[in-house]
């Protein structure tokens, strides 16, 4: 009866494991067709003839569709944005949580209230102030703006405020400043939270697409989003490469997220505890 | 307690562990927060200011002369002779059948995942990352990817149906209501996880004597699941159903990549519609006139959804 039920039950989580993993497998699988293969009715599942011409015509220097320069902006892009969110979000959050100012629950207030603007509202006004700082069709368009992080402060705001606090205040009795307590007591005890935010962050600038499509303009300084949206105007029918395309977009933050997933669920979930 | 109250300063200071330390200099705090409020002043404060001066004016980002005009960009939105009008209206309309359509689907679904995904099993981390990691890629893969696997004529999903006997001609991602399924469906498929973490992380915070004390009372399960999950996860319900809403109300990607719009322009959602205003034809008073008004509608919709839930509760 009861194995009976273990055998039910692991069939539905396996079947439905299923629904979710196949179409990322049929996209690697197709990166490796001929393009006859990929849009053959009806289609094959494993390649007859396996081959890497999709990732021969995506890494061949052609000005067109820089894939490998997409990547490396990526990388640029979604690193530099999680190294600032940490630097920026990191000190707020630290006043926030810890210090007594004048205008705290104002300023704090403020930085809330942004957790339930759409983000999009200010799409227009921000591509003008980035016009006016020569940021348009650069990757600072892409790293800065989206640094001012509500979800960062205050994300590590509710972490700090969970730290005991006889360490800092044993350091403040040594005289240590409140800098130093920051950095030497604060930063090393928040390792986790900083490494889930980190992740969060880069996974977001990763993927973004809305914006990167509206500000950069030429193929060079795309990242692997907006790239994506043009191979597939430029090799329209070539499946291969375009699903090749969306392997090298995919691969890398999935492995990230095998690697940390505990973090990154964690992180998810936390996050959405906040209201 | 009256002897916290009595007790000296400093020792009251000890015990209280989210008090703030007292002795720092007063220029110390506004420093840690320099650097963030430089880029929040920037990029949030000023932008949100100078949209609406934005929306003021006729703007055209490529001509050198931006007249004002008061409020004639919103009233034109309300004015079925203008140019915009129809367009407009048709691009609300479209985001809010795709809100309405997919937000009951995220909510219960990811629910029941969840419920699922609460007991205990061996292998059950191993599934929630499975169920979760579509959510780790971006719109534009997703985006790729169902277009190709939704071709009407070569595509993978109508091959399987048509191998286990079903109509396989339907035109995903040129038909209407098709069109919609498809997009409705893709979105499921990808954010699932994200809402069915929260209940998870929701569910393990109701206390575990409240399900003894249901069962003691000799409730079965669907009376433990509407006495004490339920109500147990209210907050949590409250923050994925408007969470959810803002979500779908912003959708952009999927349509721009899967139907591009199709058949017409019914699946051109007003995000899409904004951003093509205003960052294509750069008519930017127009887009941004109609972004303030598309986030009132938004505010709006949230602030309703969070009482008709809180309400609820009170009842």
């Amino acid at each position: 009866m009861t194995r009976v039920r273990g055998i039910a039950w692991y069939t539905i989580l396996i079947g439905l494991s299923l629904l979710f993993i196949a179409p990322l497998v049929w996209m690697l699988l197709t990166s490796f067709k001929t393009i006859g293969e990929a849009t053959q009715v009806p289609p094959t599942v494993l390649p007859q003839e396996p081959t890497t011409r999709a990732y021969e015509v995506l890494f061949a220097s052609d000005t067109q569709t820089p894939v490998l320069r997409w990547l490396l902006n990526s990388l640029l892009a979604a690193t530099g944005q999680a190294l600032l969110i940490l630097v920026v979000a990191s000190m707020a959050a630290y006043a926030f949580a810890r210090l007594e100012f004048r205008g705290k629950r104002i300023l704090f207030g403020m930085v809330i209230a942004t957790l339930f603007v759409p983000i999009f509202t200010l799409i227009i006004p921000n591509f003008l102030i980035i016009d006016r700082l020569g940021w348009l069709d650069t990757l600072w368009a892409l790293i800065v703006p989206g640094a001012a992080s509500a979800f960062g402060v205050f994300f590590l705001r509710q972490f700090f405020l969970g730290l005991p606090r006889e360490l800092e205040e044993a350091a403040q009795l040594e005289g240590a400043n409140t800098w130093q307590i920051f950095t030497k007591i604060v930063l090393p005890l928040s390792k986790p939270a900083l490494a889930t935010l980190a992740l969060i962050s880069f996974l977001g600038n990763w993927n973004d697409f809305i914006w990167p499509i509206y500000v950069l303009f030429s193929p060079s300084q795309f990242t692997l989003p907006p790239g994506l949206s043009i191979l597939q105007g430029a090799y329209d029918i070539d499946y291969p490469v375009i699903m090749g395309g969306a392997a090298l977009a995919s691969v890398p933050v999935l492995i990230l997220f095998l690697i940390t997933q505990r973090y990154i669920i964690e992180g998810v979930s936390r996050s959405g505890l906040k209201g | 307690m009256a002897q916290d109250l009595l007790a000296p300063p400093a020792a009251s200071e000890r015990t209280d562990s989210t008090a703030p330390i007292r002795r720092v200099g007063r220029v110390t705090p506004y420093l840690f927060l320099i650097p963030y409020f430089l880029l929040f002043a920037t990029f949030v404060l000023a932008p949100a200011v100078y949209g609406l001066w934005v929306s003021l004016h006729d703007w055209d980002y490529l001509l050198p002369g931006k007249p004002f005009v008061g409020l004639d960009n919103y009233q034109a939105l309300f004015d079925s002779s203008s140019a915009v009008f129809e367009e407009f209206w048709q691009s609300m309309q479209a985001t809010g059948i795709f809100t309405v359509a997919s937000v009951p689907l995220l909510v219960t679904i990811p629910l029941a995942l969840a419920l699922m995904l609460n007991r205990a099993f061996p292998g059950r981390t191993f599934f929630r990352a499975v169920y979760f990691a579509p959510y780790v890629l971006g719109v534009a893969v997703i985006g790729v990817l169902w277009r190709f696997l939704l071709d009407p004529n070569l595509g993978a999903v109508n091959a399987l149906l048509g191998a286990v006997g079903l109509p396989d001609a339907s035109p995903w991602t040129t038909g209407l209501p098709w069109a919609w399924i498809s997009l409705v469906a893709v979105t499921v498929w990808w954010t699932i996880g994200f809402n069915a973490v929260i209940y998870l992380a929701g569910l393990q915070d109701i206390p575990r004597e409240l399900y003894e004390a249901a069962r003691i009372d000799g409730g079965g399960k669907w009376a433990e699941f509407r006495h004490v999950t339920l109500p147990g996860l209210r907050p949590v319900l409250t923050f994925i159903v408007i969470n959810t809403v803002l979500a779908s109300s912003n959708m952009f990607g999927q349509a721009l990549l899967i139907t591009q719009g199709a058949p017409g322009n019914e699946t051109r959602t007003a995000i899409m519609y904004i951003a093509q205003k205003g960052l294509r034809e750069y008519n930017m008073g127009t887009a941004a006139a109609m972004s303030y008004l598309l986030t009132l509608a938004l505010l709006l919709v949230s602030v309703i959804t969070f009482r008709l839930l809180r309400d609820r509760d009170a009842s």
